[in-house]
């Protein structure tokens, strides 16, 4: 069965607390997740308040300080602190998104940050996204061509162009993927809003030459049909981009080509 | 656990080719359902305290008949459908899953008989 309970040893605990600095003006505690694979013990929930007038206004900028004057074992990822490099995918205040183009004025209480749902934890803020890369590459994310490479770009029409849009700004942070209950469930044989979406955006390139052979390996009760239209990943993309659409055009296309 | 590589997970068995009826058949019985649905609810409460004969006479009119059959087949082929993907996407367990579909199935089916009979019977 689906298991909608934690595990006894996945149990969240209450952790640490780390007041504010002495004189501090405007206090704003942030409660963290940490788990650390080396202590065996269950994860818990340190509480850090930082006062926002010597920190910078993203969510990242409070986690780059925390971790640079606080507590150093506060363990994430990030790199491009600007929404490009999909990074520091987080769950912050209950919704999945970037924690560089979050703004924690936007946070009204305390800020709560979680790993992405429901992936393997590899410390922290740290999920294993080994399956969801593997499923990348499965769907062969690359231009396919029979015919032989021509002397210049692949020509394409303003308007076939323009049917990318939408589908080439995927930074592939996952913060879909990991809201989808549907993921959540069958994320062994369910392919995701992510993968889709890149599926689809191989499928609608004018350029490539293996649209039915993408199709025939995306048609699949469980690799595409677990997408019951919930809509979590358009509602949580940070890139405000439409996966439920992209795999609605699949679902279209696989009925067209009946 | 296993040793295989990711990729190698993630591409399991390969594509089942297939999903496609069973998504459409879904959406064209729900289209169906839509307007039959509104018929029967709206004709069951214009029948509302009328004795034995009334509602019998009702079901017999070759219409009625026609609309009743339809909406049976109807709505126990999207039960069925629908039924099949709730336990697919919770019972993870292969014999537990593959029993409760075929309960589902044989149960719909049954049902729809039944019920197609009981108008007949009436109707005729």
């Amino acid at each position: 069965m689906a298991e909608f309970t934690l595990p006894a040893n996945s149990k969240v605990k209450d952790g640490k607390k780390w007041p504010a600095a002495a004189g501090a003006k405007r206090a704003k505690a942030f409660r963290i997740y940490r788990w650390n694979p080396d202590d065996g013990a269950n994860p818990h929930v340190d509480t850090y308040t930082i006062d926002l007038d010597d920190c910078g206004p993203m969510v990242l900028d409070a986690l780059i300080k925390l971790k640079n004057e606080v507590d150093a074992t506060l363990t994430f990822r990030r790199s491009c602190r600007e929404g490009v490099c999909g990074s520091c995918a987080m769950n912050i205040d209950g919704t999945n998104t970037l924690a560089c183009t979050k703004y924690i004025s936007d946070i009204g209480g305390d800020v709560k940050i979680y790993p992405l749902p429901h992936m393997p934890v590899v410390k922290d803020l740290v999920p294993d996204l080994t399956t969801a890369y593997a499923q990348l590459s499965a769907i062969e994310p690359w231009l396919k061509t029979t015919s032989p490479a021509p002397d210049r770009e692949r020509l394409q029409e303003p308007e076939e162009r323009r049917r990318l849009d939408g589908l080439y700004e995927c930074i592939l942070c996952f913060c879909c993927t990991t809201s989808c209950p549907s993921y959540w469930w069958n994320g062994d044989r369910y392919l995701g809003p992510a993968i889709l979406l890149q599926a689809y955006r191989w499928i609608a390139d004018s350029r490539d030459e293996e649209t039915g052979d993408r199709l025939d390996q995306l048609e699949d009760p469980f690799r595409l049909y677990r997408c019951h239209t919930i809509m979590n990943c358009t509602k949580t993309c940070p890139k405000g981009l439409n996966p439920a659409k992209a795999i609605a055009e699949i679902k279209k296309l696989m009925v067209a080509r009946q | 656990m296993s040793a295989r590589t990711p990729i190698a997970r993630v591409r399991g068995l390969g594509s089942a080719k297939g999903g496609t009826h069973h998504w459409w058949m879904q959406r064209v019985t729900a289209l169906a359902l839509a307007p039959l649905t509104v018929w029967f609810v709206a004709s069951l409460i214009r029948l509302v305290g009328a004795d034995h004969a009334a509602v019998a006479d009702w079901l017999a009119s070759p219409l009625t008949t026609v609309l009743m059959l339809l909406l049976i087949v109807a709505t126990f082929h999207h039960l069925q459908l629908g039924l099949q993907v709730v336990i697919e996407d919770y019972i993870h367990g292969e014999a537990a899953k593959i029993g409760c579909i075929i309960g589902v199935k044989f149960a719909s089916f049954a049902l729809a008989v039944a019920a197609g009979v009981a108008v007949l019977k009436v109707a005729f």
